[in-house]
């Protein structure tokens, strides 16, 4: 998947969950509020899903999870390193 | 019987549920009576692999998928909710190091917990802080490498025979969670007896006083880390509940239909009279229902995704909640005899209300649910 897509599919599934509509993809999801705890573990579980990668403990970092710019460069990272797929 | 098959077969199914039956259902009153599980039980149960239903195979378990947990849980809580929490709870502490884990803690305690040698209990509840995990009062300090763990945890189930603790606390203001062996010195056991349901649970309050754990006694890390490992964990605890729940509802049904044909009234069977028959009918539908947003937590957790949590707490609610008011129609069908000991019904009422409040009662279920709306529409 293409890194521009990684990107597209992320902000689509934040932007359902967020009502500000005009977020940008560096704003930082948790210091603007727009998200609760629930949201972050469903989060995890879209990202695992959707491109087929485990999140593991080590992975369990807030900044990865901050911004639509840090989750993708999250996940892009992920895919490149085939270890971490799920199967 | 074997549990380890995915997606059991009618067949199978019907064996897993003779042996609980015969291992549990028959003896359940017994250990309700003296609020006590013999420690045969749990061997049993960890060679039938149902205390490694989450551990990998690899580990030794029988890693079972979403659908056959949930019917282990179904008929778990048929037999017996006390031990449905056993299986809730150390799940629950299995799910975490294997999901969560490190190489080392899997190592040294999935073979272990799939093998029932050790028992495990979660100990994230205390004195003051239930529902709140945020306020969670045990404090926990770094020292020499290691950390010194001070507080106190209430009601934990199956605390009186745990040889593992999965223990929530406080590190330099951060929440975090730690495995802790029972014979940590400094760890006290008290049990906790004549609870209104559940009373074969073996609850017990767990009191530390300045225990020291190993530096890899954690589980994840602090603070968002932590978060996310305890949320997974009660998750799980919600969908066990939650099939148990149906457990306990068919329990009621299956009685109240057995009692009403046979007690007979005003020259007629109960089940002759059309208000009785109202009670069973809604007992009926309401079970099914419940079986079925149980089912479709199940799909949706094989699945994987998003959608799954909320699964989990829309079937949680809604079992929890009609378990309480079949119960309560299956004492009343029974009338006085309901209310004795001669009758199972009125452990099935006392265990139902638990069953509303453990592992996340139906007020929080419900904020849950309706945030998740505001939050999505």
């Amino acid at each position: 998947m293409e890194t521009g897509e990684i990107r597209e599919t992320i902000r689509s599934f934040i932007g359902g969950f967020i009502r500000a509509r005009n977020f940008k993809d560096s704003d930082n999801i948790f210091e603007a509020g727009f998200i609760n705890s629930l949201f972050v573990m469903q989060l995890i579980l879209f990202v695992e899903k959707k491109f087929s990668l485990a999140v593991e403990d080590s992975d369990l970092n807030i900044a990865n999870f901050s911004s639509v710019d840090a989750l993708s460069s999250f996940v892009s990272g992920k895919l490149v390193n085939g270890s971490s797929r799920l199967h | 019987m074997n549990v380890a098959t995915d997606n059991p077969p009618a067949a199978q199914r019907r064996r897993s549920r003779e042996f609980i039956d015969r291992v549990i259902g028959a003896h359940a009153e017994a250990f309700d009576l003296e609020q006590e599980v013999p420690r045969g039980v749990f061997d049993a149960l960890a060679r039938e692999g149902v205390l490694g239903a989450l551990v990998p195979a690899e580990y030794g378990g029988t890693g079972l998928d979403p659908l056959a947990v949930g019917l282990l849980c179904e008929d778990m809580g048929r037999a017996s909710a006390s031990l449905l929490s056993l299986i809730t709870v150390h799940t629950m502490v299995s799910l975490a190091i294997a999901r969560w884990g490190s190489a080392a803690q899997r190592t040294r305690w999935l073979p272990p917990l799939a093998r029932g040698e050790t028992l495990a209990a979660f100990a994230l509840t205390e004195p003051d802080v239930g529902s709140d995990v945020k306020s969670v009062a045990t404090r926990v300090e770094r020292k020499d490498g290691g950390f010194v763990i001070t507080g106190t945890k209430k009601w934990i189930s199956f605390g009186q025979v745990a040889g593992l603790f999965f223990v929530v606390g406080n590190c330099e203001g951060k929440l975090a969670a730690f495995l802790v062996e029972r014979d940590t010195p400094g760890l006290v056991v008290e049990p906790i007896a004549n609870m209104l349901g559940f009373r074969a649970a073996m609850l017990a309050e767990v009191r530390m006083n300045e225990c020291v754990v190993a530096g890899d006694s954690m589980v994840g890390s602090l603070d968002f880390g932590f978060s996310q490992i305890v949320g997974s964990v009660l998750d799980h605890g919600r969908y066990c509940i939650a099939w148990g729940s149906v457990g306990l509802a068919q329990a009621c049904l299956d009685a109240s239909l057995d009692y009403s044909e046979q007690r007979t009234q005003f020259g007629r069977a109960l089940k002759d009279h059309q208000l009785v028959q109202r009670m069973i009918a809604d007992m009926i539908v309401n079970t099914r229902a419940a079986r079925l947003l149980c089912q479709d937590a199940a799909r949706a957790r094989a699945e994987g995704g998003p959608d799954m949590i909320i699964g989990a707490a829309v079937a949680k609610y809604f079992s929890g909640t009609i378990v309480e008011k079949l119960a309560s129609d299956a004492v009343q069908i029974h009338g006085a005899n309901g209310c004795s000991s001669s009758y199972p019904v009125q452990r099935y009422l006392r265990d139902a209300k638990i069953m509303n409040i453990i592992e996340g009662s139906a007020q929080m279920q419900q904020m849950m649910i309706a945030q998740h709306a505001y939050q999505r529409w």
